[in-house]
């Protein structure tokens, strides 16, 4: 149990490390320009005076380390200042949208998940058979093009074609359950559609590994169909490296959801993070860089951390 | 040419004729174009499939088989610009991590770890708002983004070779470490890194067409494969070919290179 717990401190504490490098990145790449925002911000036409003060209530006249650390400071008391766009509090604009965001990552993963495990346990169980090529070819064409092109294809079908959905998607205060299906439905198919073909490629493989181990072969030697091999032995013993290819493939869902929810019009996190890149508008940018970073790297830890309990050398 | 063909299966031909019939494209087709890219060559817009225009008209009545093989240039030489690039420092760094001190080492890793807990789409994107969006600019940035990948794939293979008998009696011999590294490690770890290669450019592709959909890739008058798709959205109400066309024209790209680096990988 000791060394279990050693292992995930040790792990957790990696994890930890790694969110401060990128924080760094992420500050250094945003302030590796040369030139003055504050310059910027007013224009030309401004008096160098009114530059000057500026800079001094930006802060920009202190060297670079301690604006790093201020920032780091300001993000962890959560309250990462003004957006430059619209002079709104950072905090305000990311509180808003951020449960949407979950609210659409969420749904996808009820979604996806489970579809995922059947599709990938079926290629699986049929593997080297006609029904694994088939859904591994599939799996192969949805992974290799991009999500925008799932998604225009999918809103050309669905609501161009036979007009069951809307393309756009605002979500009302509080749904209905049909207004709910209506909104989500295309972002959210769309978004599954690519989750699942990472999720299942990996849970096949996961599985399929299990399956060449000597014990498969004795349970096939006694008899056993190939229905029974796969999910009364193999599939226990592959807990755990499915679990870390689930979480892993959700880990996607921190880039796929940027196309999605553009495309969509979504009001997430992410189409504010690609509005602040289109306005320069640094602060919210580095806000939503951070998270989009920070769940990653826990997706990341579930994975690592779903891996290590379910190794049985570990256990006591 | 039979025997290549054996030796690639249906799908590795299928996708290997893909991807040179793109390779042509993006070489010569601004010549074979029977318009150029800007040039308005009807009054109607989003026409359909014709004798005259064979993949329609755009959102402006440009001909679209034109804007297609004009764009391909940018998606495939970007592409392949920028997987070369991440090839290039990712091996180069790898190769110098593992051949180098346990410190050197270290750092290298830890920084190209932090890099690969940023997804690429977010890189991408935090690089653009910095560094602005030019075709020189998003070859650096999609290829700084693949980089670490590389070097992790390029690190695991060198470290490795590293600990082979041939790698003891070079280094007995009193080589130094360039001469290690180049000719000793390098040439027993090509073709894996070729596949990775492959795999890279098609990575570039997605995120690339991805960028310019958003709006924040190749920008107008320049148009690549995903600006093409963007900018006539207005056209999928009516279905039209000039949205369907560079879309297809994407997906047979990156499949066309994935069946042939699967066929590639099968043998070995």
């Amino acid at each position: 149990m000791n060394t279990i717990v050693t292992l995930l401190l040790r792990r957790l504490g990696i994890s930890l490390v790694t969110l401060l490098l990128v924080s760094a990145v992420v500050f250094l790449i945003t302030n590796l320009l040369p030139g003055d925002p504050a310059q910027e911000m007013l224009g030309q036409a401004a008096t160098p005076e009114v530059v000057e003060a500026l800079r001094e209530k930006l802060g920009l006249n202190q060297p670079a380390h301690i604006r790093y650390l201020n920032w780091l400071g300001s993000l962890l008391s959560g309250s990462p200042g003004v957006s430059l766009a619209n002079n709104m509090p950072v905090a305000e604009l990311v509180a808003d949208r951020l449960p949407r965001s979950l609210m659409l990552a969420g749904t996808t993963t009820v979604v996806a998940v489970p579809f995922a495990l059947f599709v990938g346990i079926v290629a699986a169980m049929y593997h080297g058979r006609r029904a694994d090529s088939i859904i591994s070819t599939a799996v192969m064409f949805v992974v290799a093009v991009p999500e925008f092109l799932v998604a225009t294809v999918a809103v050309l079908i669905f609501a161009v074609e036979l007009g069951w959905l809307s393309a756009v998607s605002y979500a009302p205060q509080d749904p209905t359950l049909g207004q709910f299906l209506a909104t989500y439905a295309l972002p959210v198919l769309t978004l599954s559609l690519v989750l699942v073909g990472q999720m299942a490629r990996m849970t096949r493989a996961a599985l399929i590994e299990q399956l060449q181990q000597p014990y498969i072969e004795m349970a096939v030697l006694k008899g056993a169909s190939p229905a029974r091999v796969v999910l009364r032995h193999a599939l226990p013993n592959a807990v755990g490296p499915i679990a870390n290819a689930v979480a892993l493939s959700l880990s996607y869902l921190m880039g796929g959801v940027v196309i999605i929810e553009v495309i969509f019009n979504y009001p997430g996190i992410a189409s504010l993070m690609v509005d602040s890149v289109t306005n320069r508008d640094f602060p919210l940018l580095q806000a939503c860089a951070m998270l989009f970073c920070t769940g990653y790297l826990i997706l990341v830890l579930m994975a690592d951390t779903a891996a290590i309990l379910s190794n049985p050398k570990l256990r006591k | 040419m039979n025997k290549l063909y054996t030796r690639l299966g249906i799908a590795g031909s299928v996708g290997l004729s893909l991807a040179g019939l793109w390779l042509l494209i993006s070489l010569f087709g601004p010549v074979l174009a029977p318009h150029g890219p800007g040039e308005i060559v009807d009054y109607e817009v989003f026409l359909p499939m014709s004798a005259e225009h064979p993949l329609g008209t755009d959102y402006l009545g440009r001909s679209v088989i034109s804007r297609i093989m004009d764009g391909a240039r940018f998606t495939v030489g970007i592409a392949f610009a920028a997987a070369l690039l991440a090839a290039l420092m990712g091996t180069g760094l790898g190769l110098f991590s593992a051949v180098s001190g346990k410190a050197v080492d270290e750092s290298i890793s830890r920084l190209m770890d932090a890099l690969l807990s940023i997804p690429n789409k977010i890189f991408a994107l935090v690089m653009i708002a910095a560094f602005g969006s030019s075709v020189p600019l998003l070859l650096l940035i999609t290829g700084i983004t693949y980089t670490p990948g590389v070097y992790r794939i390029a690190r695991a293979l060198a470290v490795n070779i590293n600990q082979m008998d041939y790698i003891q009696v070079a280094r007995a011999r009193g080589e130094g470490r360039a001469y290690l590294a180049l000719s000793e490690v390098l040439p027993n770890m090509i073709h894996p890194m070729l596949t990775d290669f492959g795999l890279r450019f098609v990575y570039v592709v997605l995120l690339l067409s991805s960028l310019s959909f958003l709006g924040l890739g190749v920008q107008p008058p320049n148009a690549d494969l995903g600006s093409l798709v963007r900018e006539n959205m207005s056209g999928l109400w009516e279905g039209a070919p000039a949205i369907m066309a560079p879309a297809a024209a994407i997906a047979s790209l990156t499949i066309g290179v994935n069946l042939f680096i699967d066929s590639l990988r099968g043998r070995d």
